[in-house]
Order: structure tokens, then C-alpha cells, then sequence
């Protein structure tokens, strides 16, 4: 199967991006380098291309509880304007995706799916959906998506727009024209950094990617690709489908509780969180530290006690804290920071540690209370 | 451009004869290039053995792992301690400072009958290219 390719497709090989093959689609993994992209983003802004990922819209009077019954964080909740992070669960509380949840109106949502999972999330929706699912489309095709990520993101946004950005706040967006192109511009992202997630249509993607990469330079704009998203998602301690969530490991498990709310009624995979979450999880994603020399990467065993526990479902070498960091799944008694085991490299045992996350928070953002977690140890 | 004074591997390694019965290794400007930043090097103790074509380290950049082979036999006398500091010179200077390992050859004879020529190793990048 030939690969597909993104609207800016033109524009990552006129910027030297270096092309590669990702979940179907062919991607700049890099521009300048991934260690310096990835300080462009801590320190100044980059501009990613995620129009790989999907986006489905799912409209009429049928759309919210549809929505209800699919996803475990409550849809009721969000006023139009807002936005949630969610996830399609399976009957066992796993992750068939993890996704965002737009609402646009009353009766107006917009779902923004992992790329290589669309297919799959569209045929889960369908089959458990049923007739509601008929209100689902899939604009996937016509959607453009670019992630402007970093300290200077909204500086260099606010010069292309009308639209009072200081009022698009976490997880809110805002309809309007950035360059004068139509789109929606969200003020999210996947770095750990603020930021704005801009979908557009296809066909303005280019035009609109060239204006903000031309006002941006003087600020530090630079064009990143995967190779910094993975390496500053991972540093923000945020799951990557496929790797750290999936359908065997459950919302709960992936330390994702606080998206799981019981009490909105029933959906997909609710009675096993809500035991999960009164009885305890067997095993949870943490975030560890490696320390001695080394590089921890995805499917290296781990050893917990002298005895083999799974495996690193993300790790790497953390340009920005410069550091060997990763995730992994451990016993739920082996969670706590401090907790000392193994990741075998290439034969060889390495110690490391489990240690807070995220790993890094950007300056002025408070990090999280763990509330959740605290209740679950006890 | 790849200095024509130095043999190579076709798994992108080039080794210097230093005209004492010693030879330096490292790897090549097109090596670096593929694994990009390169922020860990892996180099075996001094003193080692190594048979031809063995496994010495390994060198891992942001995205990627790759094995090193010590492209001749011989007997390690000094690896590049600096590089545990700053391995990035591998990306920045590959046929100077960031050079990997010295070994004391065992057989003295020239390397060019097992590796390349500046010349046929661009033909070999160029035909892993297409």
C-alpha cells in the first residue's frame, strides 16, 4: 500500500524534512535535528503537521448520548467552546483510542482521533453505536491540522488573528480565520508546552503554514516533526496509543483515571473501572528515570525484584532534561518514587527508578494533585 | 566529502591506518547523518579482543540504536573517553574528534582487502539509497 501524504507534503521537502513512513502516512520525522527542535520548542516554538490525525463530526440530537455511551469522561460537561480529552474504551476499559472531544454546539461535536487508528475507531463507533452512529462522519480527508507548540506560540498566533486569544484558554477554542484562512484554533497540544492546535481546510493548510513559519521566525519558529513530538511528548509524561495505552492496558492502569467519570451513567467499559478504581489496579504506568548509562527504548524487558515484569512502553533520551527517561507498566505495589528496578539493555541490566511525573512541567504551570492516586494506595 | 585516506565498512565505520601497527575506527559522516542527534556511545573496555566484523558498542541517537563493528582483529588501546561527556561530536566532527576506538592491530597487513575505498563506499551509500 502506497503511503499517504499530508497537504504540506510539498512544503516538508521544500524545508529539507526528512520523509518516513508513519502509521500509513509519510512524515517529516525531522528538519533541523530532533535535539534542536525539540529546545525550540521548550524555549521558543515550533510548528508541527498532525493532519494525519483523524477528525470525525458527529451532529443531530443523537450525537451526545452517543458520545455518552462510547467515552468515560462526561460530555454533558463541556459548554460549546470547550474541549475534553477521552477516550473510546473497550467492554474492559482498555483503549481502543484516546482521543479529543470538541463540543461546537448543542448538538455539534468534533472528535480528533490517533491516525493510524481512524479506520479502527470509525468500524468500533459503528459497531457499538449502532443507527446513532449514522450521525458520525469522517472529514479526515478534508481537515488540515498543524500544532503550534511553545512559550511564543500565542505571540506569534495573535499577529495573524482577529480572535482575542487570551480568552481561548486550556482546552477552549475559538472559531475563526487565522491568515485569513476559516478554521478552529484550540489552545492544546502534546509537548508539555503551551500551545495551539489550528485545524484548517485541507487545501489552506500550506498558505496557512507558510504565514505563521514567516511571522514566527523572528520569534524562533521553527518547522518540527515527529522525532521532537515523540521525545517532548514523552518528557511531559503524555501515553502514545499503541505504545503505552492500548485495549490490554486499561484507562485506570494508564494513570488516566481522571477521565474516567462514573457517575455521568452508563458507557463502554464502566463496570470494570469503577471496580478497578475501589479495588485497586494489579499494575500502573509510571514514569521511571534510568540511572546508570544508557538508552531505555520501547519493548526492552523490565525486571522488578529479579523477576521479570513486562516491559518500557516508551522511553528515550530526554533532550530538554537530559536525562534516560521512560514509562512502564509495574506492579501496583512497585509504583512509588523510589522504587528501584531493571531495564535490560541489549542483555544488559540496567538500574533505574521510579520517579514523579511528569517529568517536566513548563515553568508557571502547577502540576497535578494526585488525588486519584493517593486514594487508590490505601 | 569522504576523505579518501581512510578504508570502510559497508556498515559505515572507516578505519586509519597510523602507520605504527595501530589503527583508528569510528564511523562515518553518512552513519551520523541517518541516526541524527546522537546522544549516547557505548565503546568497549580497553584492552579487549575483538575479532573481525564482532560487535565493539553501540552508538544511540535520539531515535535510534545502532550496533558498531570493529571492521578488522585486533587489540583495543584507548577509547574516546570524551565522548561520555559530549557524544554529539560524533555528529560534529565524525573523522576527527569524534573519532571511537584505537586497536592494535593483529595482523598488520593493509585492511584493503576486506574494506572499501573512499570510492566504493559512496557507490555503496548510493546503492542503499535506491
Amino acid at each position: 500500500m502506497s503511503l499517504r501524504r499530508t497537504p504540506l507534503h510539498a512544503l516538508h521537502k521544500e524545508l529539507g524534512g526528512r520523509l518516513v513512513p508513519f502509521a500509513g502516512w509519510e512524515m517529516p520525522v525531522q528538519f533541523g535535528g530532533v535535539v534542536s527542535e525539540h529546545l525550540a520548542v521548550r524555549r521558543q516554538a515550533g510548528l508541527f503537521d498532525v493532519s494525519h490525525m483523524g477528525e470525525l463530526r458527529v451532529t443531530g440530537p443523537e450525537a451526545l448520548p452517543l458520545l455518552q455511551r462510547l467515552t468515560p469522561n462526561d460530555v454533558s460537561r463541556l459548554v460549546p467552546g470547550r474541549a475534553q480529552y477521552s477516550a473510546l474504551t473497550t467492554d474492559s476499559g482498555g483503549f481502543v483510542d484516546d482521543i479529543i472531544v470538541y463540543r461546537r454546539g448543542e448538538e455539534s461535536f468534533l472528535l480528533v482521533t490517533n491516525a493510524a487508528n481512524t479506520p479502527r475507531d470509525l468500524a468500533w463507533i459503528r459497531e457499538r453505536g449502532g443507527t446513532a452512529a449514522e450521525c458520525v462522519e469522517d472529514l479526515s480527508d478534508e481537515t488540515a491540522l498543524l500544532a503550534l507548540q511553545g512559550p511564543r506560540a500565542q505571540a506569534i498566533l495573535q499577529t495573524l488573528t482577529e480572535l482575542d486569544l487570551t480568552t481561548v484558554r486550556y482546552y477552549r477554542f475559538a472559531e475563526g480565520e487565522v491568515a485569513g484562512v476559516p478554521g478552529t484554533v484550540a489552545r492544546m497540544g502534546y509537548t508539555g508546552e503551551d500551545g495551539f492546535e489550528i485545524m484548517v481546510p485541507a487545501d489552506r493548510a500550506e498558505e496557512l503554514a507558510r504565514r505563521l513559519l514567516d511571522a514566527g521566525a523572528p520569534e524562533g519558529l521553527v518547522p518540527t516533526g515527529l522525532g521532537a513530538r515523540d521525545t517532548l511528548r514523552l518528557e511531559a509524561k503524555m501515553a502514545l496509543h499503541g505504545n503505552d495505552i492500548d485495549e490490554d492496558h486499561s484507562v485506570e492502569e494508564a494513570d488516566l483515571g481522571w477521565i474516567v467519570k462514573p457517575d455521568k451513567g452508563g458507557f463502554i467499559g464502566r463496570d470494570v473501572l469503577v471496580a478497578q478504581r475501589e479495588n485497586g489496579v494489579t499494575r500502573k504506568l509510571v514514569g521511571f528515570e534510568l540511572r546508570d548509562r544508557g538508552v531505555p527504548r520501547h519493548g526492552y524487558p523490565i525486571v522488578v525484584n529479579g523477576e521479570p515484569f513486562g516491559e518500557v512502553t516508551s522511553g528515550g533520551h530526554a533532550p530538554f532534561l537530559k536525562k534516560s527517561l521512560g514509562l512502564a507498566y509495574l506492579p501496583a505495589d512497585a509504583c512509588e518514587p523510589g522504587q528501584a528496578f531493571e531495564v535490560v539493555i541489549r542483555g544488559r541490566p540496567v538500574p533505574a527508578e521510579v520517579v514523579p511525573t511528569p517529568f517536566y512541567v513548563r515553568p508557571g504551570k502547577k502540576k497535578k494533585k494526585k488525588k486519584r492516586a493517593a486514594a487508590a494506595a490505601v | 566529502m569522504t576523505p579518501d585516506d581512510l578504508y570502510y565498512s559497508k556498515e559505515h565505520e572507516w578505519l586509519r591506518l597510523e602507520g605504527d601497527g595501530s589503527a583508528t575506527i569510528g564511523i562515518t559522516d553518512h552513519a551520523q547523518q541517518e541516526l541524527g542527534d546522537i546522544v549516547y556511545v557505548e565503546l568497549p573496555d580497553p584492552d579487549s579482543a575483538l575479532e573481525a566484523d564482532e560487535v565493539m558498542g553501540s552508538v544511540e541517537s535520539v531515535k535510534a540504536v545502532s550496533e558498531i563493528f570493529c571492521p578488522v582483529a585486533g587489540t583495543v588501546t584507548a577509547v574516546n573517553e570524551s565522548l561520555e561527556d559530549a557524544p554529539e561530536v560524533v555528529n560534529s566532527d565524525p573523522y576527527g574528534d569524534g573519532w571511537l576506538i584505537r586497536l592494535r592491530l593483529d595482523d598488520a597487513g593493509s585492511p584493503a582487502a576486506t574494506m572499501l575505498s573512499a570510492g566504493d563506499y559512496d557507490k555503496h551509500v548510493a546503492s542503499e539509497a535506491d
